[in-house]
């Protein structure tokens, strides 16, 4: 039984179509991530699952009472408005002090409950919306870039937790991703994405795929990726054409 | 009822039912950025007051009708090329100017726009009294129960839209209750004054609150002492009622500013 299912999506920013034909399904418990170069329209599809875009074409259909917890890729706190972390961890819903006090323990920010939400660092910051995110008990966990702002250590803790909580709560993780060796490592499934879906599958075979190739270069199977931060240098004049498309 | 026969009573419960309902709503006028809104749906109104004069309804009605109007035109117009604060210009403007015409153009009518511009608390009602306090008890309930989900969609709309909560909505929400506060208050501290009613206790609240539930009633607070000393001091010194209450509102502001300052450097 899929989490959600998105069927020939389509999505316009004024006339500038982000994303055409894309269609996507989320099992329960599988790690899915979404690669792809900048502006391959891999924040909007995510935005689009949660319901923030409006859809040109397509349809998306959701499991009944689907909880989806979202970490989007930057958050903006207006300093006008005050509200610590404990504040922050109850919203929208009501959480259980206790449940606040361990999700923000295993979020690695068990300090930081009583600190105003705009003085938190940005790997701070990562770590509440994660444990905010946690804290509604998702079965569809959905992360944006999630380690931005996050060191090496960092974030690799970052993904043992999601890989534990997987294992926990069983819940399934969508994500964006720049860590390509991560990626590799961690994910079920791979979808390389440019607007439309380039490739998909299980990471070694994406990894292979010519449509992967030309946009991440040759050389970038597994943990060469590592040391890339900027891939989008190196794709070359993304010419490949879908006949599908 | 002998209690309220005392236009000073009346005056006094009045200003604090506006000023309840203001500093909660305030707080999301701040939060957002918002404060050029308040301004414009206050301006908006006089041309509502126009159109309940001409048609012989009641003031309360005509500002009403405006003020959401111009709040659901700012929603359908906002994210279409025009900024925010572009789109309240255009708005605010065009309606205090067609609004001023409007009046100017009523026969046989003579209206002290004076009045609605600085309102008259003096001369509040039963009648007043009762609408004002109708209206601030619709606002803070209606508050007080989209709280969570308006507090979300400030944050981010995104956060909103993953829990379930239409940012959209909200937004409408908050201009319903902001159209409610403007036509309640009017008669009380007037058009240019509501604004600043809005916003100065809450941002006088802003630096001794660490969460938003504390500054709306830490803004309230100030609002109710600035409703109720300013009506004292204007009837001490004969001085005009709705300025002397901002002004109070404004000593406020200067005083928890200062005293953060002081604070800050000791820290």
């Amino acid at each position: 039984m899929s989490l959600i299912r998105a069927k020939g999506l389509s999505v316009r920013h004024g006339k500038t179509t982000v994303l055409q034909n894309v269609t996507l399904d989320i099992a329960a418990g599988e790690i899915v991530t979404i690669v792809g170069p900048n502006g391959s329209g891999k924040s909007t599809l995510l935005r689009a699952l949660i319901g923030a875009v409006d859809i040109h074409q397509g349809d998306i259909s959701r499991k009944d009472g689907l909880r989806i917890g979202y970490v989007p890729q930057k958050l903006h706190i207006d300093p006008t408005l005050p509200i610590t972390v404990e504040r922050f961890l109850s919203l929208p819903c009501k959480v259980d002090p206790e449940a606040a006090k361990s999700a923000l323990e295993q979020a690695g920010a068990s300090t930081l409950m009583q600190r105003q939400m705009s003085d938190l660092s940005g790997g701070q910051f990562q770590r509440v919306l994660l444990a905010r995110a946690l804290l509604g008990k998702p079965q569809l966990l959905i992360l944006d870039e999630a380690t931005q702002g996050l060191d090496q250590p960092g974030s690799a803790a970052f993904y043992r937790q999601i890989e534990e909580l997987r294992m926990s709560l069983g819940c399934a993780v969508l994500m964006v991703s720049h860590e390509l060796h991560v990626v590799m490592a961690a994910s079920d499934r791979v979808i390389c994405l440019n607007g439309h879906v380039c490739c998909e599958g299980a990471p070694e075979v994406v990894a292979s795929a010519p449509e992967y190739r030309a946009l991440f270069g040759s050389g970038t199977q597994g943990a060469l990726a590592l040391y890339r931060h900027d891939h989008d240098h190196h794709h070359h004049a993304h010419d490949h054409k879908h006949e599908d498309a | 009822m002998d209690f309220l026969d005392s236009f000073l009573i009346r005056a006094a419960l009045a200003g604090l039912g506006v000023a309840l309902a203001a500093a909660p709503l305030g707080c999301f006028v701040v939060w957002r950025r918002m404060a050029y809104f308040g301004e414009a749906t206050a301006h908006a109104s006089i041309l509502g007051i126009a159109l309940a004069l001409s048609f012989s309804t009641s003031i309360f009605a005509g500002v009403l009708v405006v003020a959401l109007l111009m709040g659901w035109t700012v929603s359908v117009l906002s994210g279409r090329g025009y900024a925010m604060d572009t789109l309240l210009g255009v708005i605010a403007h065009s309606a205090l100017a067609i609004g001023l015409v409007a009046v100017s153009l009523l026969q046989g009518v003579r209206i002290d726009l004076n009045a609605y511009l600085f309102g008259d608390i003096l001369a509040v009602s039963r009648l007043d009294l009762a609408i004002i306090w109708g209206g601030a008890v619709l606002v803070i309930a209606l508050l007080g129960w989209r709280w969570n989900a308006l507090l979300t969609a400030t944050l981010n709309p995104d956060l909103a839209y993953a829990a379930g909560i239409d940012p959209r909505r909200e937004q409408m929400v908050l201009t319903i209750a902001l159209a409610l506060v403007v036509a309640v208050a009017i008669k009380v501290v007037g058009v240019l004054l509501i604004a600043a009613l809005l916003i100065i206790p809450a941002a006088a609240a802003r630096p001794f609150a660490n969460t938003p539930e504390r500054m709306a009633t830490l803004a309230a607070g100030i609002g109710a002492f600035s409703a109720i000393s300013g009506l004292q001091l204007a009837f001490l010194y004969d001085t005009p009622t709705g300025p002397t209450i901002v002004c109070l509102a404004a000593a406020c502001f200067a005083l928890t500013s200062i005293l953060s300052l002081v604070r800050g450097s000791n820290a």
